[in-house]
């Protein structure tokens, strides 16, 4: 019976947060202005890039400056729909003032739904797949590996810019609001709405998948591969094919972002998948708390309200509030807000079993404690090896 | 003894390594029947730690041949294939993950054959009674839930050996698996090792002389990555060359 109950009190620990957010992301409609709703959603969005960037980061160990690339191609595959559906019969406005007279081949199969949608997730899925395989080959890792992504990153959004035509150059795709989603129009409040709670959904979906991922056996072997590669080669595991598997991934996580991004915020342009975006990205969970999933979303958010509320409220100078914000961060919560909250608690734990053991402190419960530590750590798994030998 | 055979569980033939010129290796012949446990020694730079390298596919030779258990080429094979052919190495420094605990290292090595998608599901119980078994073997069944991290340096040791028992090789490669232990610490080690020798073929590249006396039986010297000689422990430590180049230079 005890042991039920410390059980469902673990549950709730462990779930508990989440649901929390859950219902909170849920009800928020019901409360906050359409603008505010729309830049909720906006951050949620950026909120599941930083969960599949810490899958990848925080617990496999690969900082990865591709995530606004990847974020972007799903991003970009989406408005090519949206654009062509809120075109009609005309080529995109863009095209036509770049002088092209027809749709150019690639983008004619955007025009279907399901297309987009598919290729959007399995394109920057599949470049992720064959950058990572390639660099984990020839065992790039740290900084080089950082360094690679990031001029991968910058080399294809400086090509977006140059193909003005195909892309939309540096104004990206936008004008998307004569489109219609289920036969409402995209600017709607039923389709924004809709578009809000998917958002919440993917989100949610994402969380838990990448949860289940962590706790698992594969989950264990991507913390091995970070704190030792070389033994995890020589334990039989091939390396390359867990890293690979994760990045791909959480690139596609990142476009699943930039897929649900886009019909929100009305626009996809080069600045938002460039460098700067992808340091923001990395910013996120950083701050949040690497390798606890639950910070990528705290500090996606935290970052992106403090934008928002210092931009509106000192629009002079609010950068340097941001600067400061990072720089404290940096300095004060090396492990982010959630590995600050977490030592806290460890802490606080700590100074009040002293406090509850300063009366009636005797040898004996001393030794009682010490006795006992291991029996605390895992009760089943200690006895059966006592029953075992 | 009785489990000893003519058959090799490693052949190295004519094998050479350089380094930009340097010779590691030096048309090296040296090999392990079924069933032994080999002691290697010799002074630094011998190339023992290469000799391991270049089994374990490490480092490619310049030239020469390794076969292992038979008819496995180790010029055809990747480091991890090779490690789920059977062929088992623990590394000089103790190399555990300190982030996970000592069971979950041990989980990691288990699953070591299971294909990427059964990563996925739980161990089995005979896979969990194998890694309960080795916890007490290497004697961590009571600190199992600890992260590895904070192991003493011996207990590392020692839980990177079950690591690779769990993985029941064929032939163990072990690289001075007794450097910064305790006395204490180091006869536990050996007990360990021969304990170990009942199951596999072991390999002990070591440097400790007091050990390698306590607990060998055959010792094979390496001198400038060449087979200066090869022998029981008494006969080797009577030998003039092996008292030049290794003995001797350790006593003066």
């Amino acid at each position: 019976m005890k042991i039920k109950k410390k059980t469902s009190f673990a549950l709730l620990r462990r779930w508990g947060p989440v649901l929390l957010l859950a219902v909170i992301f849920l009800l928020a409609p019901q409360f906050v202005s359409e603008f505010r709703l729309s830049q909720l959603g906006k951050f949620l969005t950026f909120a599941i890039v930083a969960v599949g960037l810490d899958l990848v980061w925080g617990y496999g160990g690969m900082m990865s400056l591709g995530q606004g690339l990847f974020f972007g191609l799903g991003a970009y595959g989406f408005a090519m729909y949206l654009k062509l559906q809120s075109s009609g019969d005309k080529i995109p406005d863009f095209m036509f003032w770049s002088g092209l007279k027809s749709l150019p081949w690639f983008w004619a199969p955007f025009q279907n739904p399901v297309f987009a949608i598919v290729a959007a997730l399995v394109i920057p899925a599949l470049l992720a797949g064959v950058l990572g395989y390639f660099l984990f080959r020839s065992r790039v890792k740290g900084v080089y590996f950082s360094i690679i992504t990031q001029a991968f990153t910058l080399l294809t959004s400086i090509w977006f810019v140059g193909q003005q035509a195909y892309t939309g150059g540096t104004n990206g795709i936008t004008n998307l609001g004569s489109a219609k989603i289920f036969g409402y129009s995209l600017l709607s409040s039923q389709a924004q709405h809709g578009f809000y709670y998917l958002t919440v959904a993917c989100l949610l979906g994402v969380y838990v998948l990448a949860r289940w991922l962590t706790s698992s056996r594969f989950g264990r072997l991507l913390v091995a591969v970070r704190d030792d590669e070389s033994r995890v080669r020589f334990l039989g595991y091939n390396p390359v094919v867990i890293k690979t598997l994760v990045f791909a991934l959480s690139g596609m996580i990142a476009a699943l972002a930039g897929i649900l991004f886009v019909p929100q915020v009305g626009i996809i342009s080069p600045s938002s998948m460039g460098v700067v975006p992808s340091i923001e990205m990395v910013v996120w969970v950083a701050l949040g708390g690497r390798g606890t999933l639950m910070g990528g979303i705290v500090g996606a958010l935290a970052v992106n309200y403090g934008k928002s509320f210092f931009s509106e409220t000192y629009p002079d100078i609010w950068q340097t509030f941001l600067g400061l914000l990072f720089i404290g961060s940096v300095l004060f919560f090396p492990n982010g807000v959630l590995g600050a909250l977490k030592s806290a608690s460890a802490w606080l734990k700590k100074v009040l079993a002293n406090w509850k053991a300063r009366p009636a402190q005797t040898e004996s419960q001393k030794q009682r404690t010490a006795k006992t530590l291991p029996e605390v750590v895992m009760p089943s798994l200690s006895q059966r090896v006592e029953g075992g030998s | 003894m009785e489990s000893q055979t003519n058959e090799k569980i490693l052949d190295v033939q004519n094998v050479t390594v350089s380094f930009d010129g340097f010779k590691a290796l030096d048309d090296l012949d040296f090999s392990i029947r079924k069933g032994e446990l080999r002691f290697v020694i010799g002074p630094n730079g011998a190339g023992k730690t290469t000799l391991l390298d270049v089994v374990t596919g490490k480092t490619r030779p310049a030239s020469g041949k390794i076969l292992f258990n038979g008819g496995v080429d180790v010029a055809h094979e990747m480091e991890h294939t090779l490690v789920r052919k059977g062929l088992g190495r623990k590394f000089q420094t103790p190399s555990v993950f300190a982030s996970l605990s000592v069971y979950e290292n041990l989980e990691a090595a288990v699953g070591f054959n299971d294909p990427t998608l059964s990563l996925l599901r739980g161990l089995n119980e005979e896979e969990e009674a194998l890694i309960h078994d080795t916890l007490v073997l290497i004697g961590l069944s009571e600190r199992m839930g600890v992260p590895a991290g904070i192991l003493a340096h011996g207990e590392k040791q020692w839980l990177e050996i079950g690591m690779l028992l769990v993985q029941k090789p064929s032939l163990l490669l072990l690289d001075e698996p007794v450097a910064g232990m305790t006395r204490q610490e180091r006869n536990r080690t050996g007990e360990l090792l021969q304990s170990i020798a009942h199951r596999c073929s072991v390999v002990v590249v070591e440097h400790d002389m007091e050990f390698v006396r306590n607990f060998a039986k055959t010792v094979t010297v390496l001198h400038l990555g060449q087979l200066l000689c090869e022998g029981a422990v008494e006969d080797v430590q009577k030998d003039e060359r092996v008292v030049k180049v290794y003995l001797g230079r350790a006593h003066a």
